[in-house]
């Protein structure tokens, strides 16, 4: 059976930032493809990532997973890394996960940017 | 508990099947009265449940079976309330051997354990006696979790909605 991947990945350069603002749900089946697209990003050597999650109407733990994976590289290769726009479930989540004073979150794209 | 389930599910190990049954487990908990929020929560346990099956048990292969079984239960002084039982015919494991990771190991995986057992009153791991591990996880409305949840001020949320 073809599968076809519901998750799309906006993926934009501002300056020295690369923004990537996923649009869909990021659990088990969609990961490893949004996993494709930070890594991308960390590729490029920009100064820091923001992953905009305004989008993302559910995440589970694999997509939990992929945001740790995210921080790890960045904090190997010296970038910063801001997540922004996480509605009230996916916040959760990360409250759950103790996760939610790890990362950098703020509100929106405007503030991640500013 | 009444034998008889109201409802069954059998699926293959494939990941894209995550989404379906993760709905219809949300709209059933609608429909025995949990509230949005908590129907949310039934969602994700069941999401990490058999994600976990399928990525541990049966190691990513796409066509191992899968079964749900659902099973409201009668109100009682804790309110309405929902069973599920999920089981394979996967890898099976010591029931003590499955449990989170330290929350305070930052690294990725090892959380979907820790996601059920806070989100449902009941959590019960068991070897099946021919192949496979049985899971079983139930909560009520007024049950042990909502009430941990109630002491965090968890926000509440609609499941039925996209936020």
């Amino acid at each position: 059976m073809a599968e076809r991947i519901p998750l799309v990945v906006n993926v934009e350069r501002i300056d020295r930032t690369i923004v990537l603002s996923p649009s869909g749900e990021i659990s088990y089946h969609e990961a490893p493809l949004f996993r494709t697209f930070i890594r991308q990003a960390f590729d490029a050597k920009p100064a820091g990532i923001v992953v905009d999650m305004a989008l993302v109407p559910y995440m589970s733990t694999p997509g939990v997973a992929t945001l740790v994976e995210a921080l790890q590289m960045s904090r190997r290769n010296g970038g910063s890394l801001v997540i922004c726009g996480l509605t009230e479930k996916v916040s959760e989540i990360l409250r759950i996960s103790k996760l939610d004073k790890v990362f950098k979150i703020v509100a929106s794209r405007a503030v991640a940017l500013a | 508990m009444n034998e008889t389930p109201e409802l069954c599910l059998e699926l293959r190990s494939n990941p894209c099947y995550l989404c379906g049954t993760r709905e219809l487990v949300a709209q059933v908990a609608k429909r025995v009265g949990f509230p949005d929020n908590q129907c949310a929560q039934w969602a994700s346990a069941v999401d990490e449940a058999v994600a976990n099956v399928i990525n541990h048990g049966y190691e990513r292969r796409a066509d191992g079976p899968i079964w749900l079984r659902i099973y409201p239960l009668a109100d009682d002084e804790q309110g309405p309330g929902m069973r599920i039982i999920i089981e394979d015919e996967a890898k099976q494991v010591e029931p003590e051997q499955i449990r989170g990771r330290d929350l305070e190991d930052i690294r990725p995986g090892g959380l979907g354990v820790h996601i059920i057992r806070e989100y449902m009153d009941q959590v019960s791991y068991q070897k099946r006696e021919r192949a496979g591990m049985r899971l079983t996880i139930s909560k009520r409305v007024k049950g042990p979790a909502a009430k941990r949840a109630s002491a965090s001020d968890v926000p509440t949320h609609d499941c039925t909605k996209n936020n």
